[in-house]
């Protein structure tokens, strides 16, 4: 009983202390111990895994922010993370922005590539439709994303269209600090050629997005 | 009787399975139908009961270098109390200091109990050797609360403390593709593919997705434990290998099965595609 009791004291004094007897939500103080302690927890639970290495968990400018605010990202700091994606996106290098809707189609499918079950070299895929609805005929499509469906006949094919797009893909922090859309060019997932085909895929009148 | 529902099971599976491609494509409402359809033929006869079974006589069966039972095994509740522990977990216990989920407490019961070394288990791979014993003893315990609301305690500091580093894990965006738990699992109503994804952040919605595992896996015809569904999200998130029962997962299902105190009963083990 005294035991019980004498633990009893010394939980309440800890988590009183623990709390900063903030009553609740956690004191500024403690929620910075917490993101120490994340910080470590992150770096001792993971080890390296086929071509995934523990480097994958270090965070750069915008992954800190994003994980920190979400989408309530503050006007200044959405600023800046826009603006530095935007001045980071290499555009193509023979100002050429359609390719093959046909290969984008196939790019657009595909979800390989970049984790530890995936070989080094195998190509990487865009996995598009995971997120989007792209083509009528694929009716397997994520709603993570908005519908590309009919995405040229609605903006039409013109350069300023192809060059978002293309900006978009490469890395879409510059139109949206924060979106859930990876950075595929910025971050080297897919390469130039591959990005001109799914601008193709998504633009060109002939690509079933917009032709059926 | 349990061979005729699994039989059944599979069956109406087929159909389904069948079925969904005949669905005309030009109409979400029938996709969204398809895929109810077939959710419910699965649900109807649940081959995890295979590992229920198991599950149960190897907690009652002496093993180990110590030839020993789990009967004297304290998941929270007391030594030998299994029903209800289940969504109580994870949960902080005094004798290891530690916070623990089902899968971490069993690894210590083994070792203090049947000496079996805990290390050596967590480096063995799913579905192999001591994995095995692992799944069909997370399907038995789980199921011992089927219908139970999520009831984690969050008295002890290192409780609370875990569930605040678990919320900063799954907000935690990284890797390739700056994945984080939170990219799939923010928002409501979201699907990948055709595949629904319940938003964790709510107490429903964790309930239903949190206390949906384990699992057996039609696709693959395993049973799939939380490490092992938490393993496969960070695969998909192009993470790190997370070490079996290491903080960070450990941490995560705090997170989550607070989310789901009082919001929602347990299904585990549940049935998936």
């Amino acid at each position: 009983m005294n035991t019980t009791l004498r633990n009893t004291a010394l939980a309440l004094a800890t988590l009183a202390t623990v709390a900063g007897c903030a009553g609740g939500r956690p004191s500024a103080e403690q929620q910075a111990a917490y993101d120490r302690d994340t910080a470590d927890v992150m770096a001792r639970s993971f080890r390296e895994q086929g071509i995934v290495k523990t480097d994958r968990l270090q965070q750069d400018e915008v992954m800190t922010a994003c994980s920190k605010h979400g989408h309530h990202i503050e006007d200044a700091l959405r600023d800046r993370i826009q603006e530095s994606a935007m001045a980071g996106i290499r555009w193509p290098s023979d100002g050429n922005y359609l390719g093959d809707w046909k290969e984008g189609e196939k790019i657009a499918q595909s979800g390989r590539g970049l984790t530890w079950s995936d070989k080094p070299g195998d190509p990487n895929g865009g996995n598009c439709y995971n997120c989007h609805r792209i083509t009528k005929k694929e009716i397997s499509f994520g709603t993570i994303g908005p519908s590309l469906y009919q995405y040229g006949k609605l903006h039409g094919n013109t350069e300023a269209t192809q060059k978002y797009v293309w900006g978009k893909i490469w890395n879409p922090n510059a139109y949206t600090a924060c979106t859930n859309m990876p950075r595929f060019g910025a971050h080297a997932i897919l390469d130039e050629k591959q990005i001109r085909h799914i601008v193709a895929l998504l633009l060109d009148p002939k690509s079933p997005v917009n032709a059926e | 009787m349990k061979g005729t529902r699994f039989a059944a099971c599979v069956t109406a599976s087929a159909l389904a399975l069948t079925l969904t491609p005949l669905i005309s494509p030009a109409f979400a409402d029938a996709t969204a139908e398809g895929i109810a359809r077939y959710r419910e033929a699965l649900a109807d006869g649940n081959p995890a009961e295979l590992w229920e079974m198991q599950g149960e006589e190897l907690w009652r069966t002496a093993r180990g270098p110590k030839n020993a039972t789990l009967e004297k095994c304290d998941l929270g509740q007391g030594p030998g109390v299994v029903k209800g522990a289940f969504v109580t977990l994870p949960r902080y216990f005094a004798d290891t200091k530690r916070v623990q989920d089902l899968e971490s407490r069993l690894l210590s019961c083994m070792e203090t109990l049947q000496g079996i070394p805990a290390a050596e288990v967590a480096k063995t791979p799913f579905g192999k050797g001591e994995q095995k014993n692992i799944e069909a003893l997370v399907a038995w315990i789980s199921a011992e609360s089927r219908g139970m609301k999520f009831n984690l305690p969050m008295s002890h500091p290192e409780e609370k403390r875990m569930y605040e580093i678990g919320k900063r894990a799954f907000n935690y965006r990284g890797g390739t593709h700056d994945f984080g738990c939170v990219t799939c699992h923010g928002e409501d109503g979201k699907r990948i593919r055709l595949q629904d994804l319940p938003n964790l952040t709510k107490g429903p919605d964790a309930a239903r997705g949190f206390g949906a595992w384990p699992a057996y896996r039609v696709s693959s015809g395993e049973l799939w434990s939380m490490q092992r569904r938490l393993n496969d999200c960070f695969r998909q998130q192009r993470f790190p290998y997370p070490l079996y029962g290491s903080e960070v997962t450990i941490a995560l299902s705090t997170y989550l099965g607070v989310t789901a105190n009082g919001a929602g009963e347990s299904t585990a083990p549940s049935i998936k595609r």
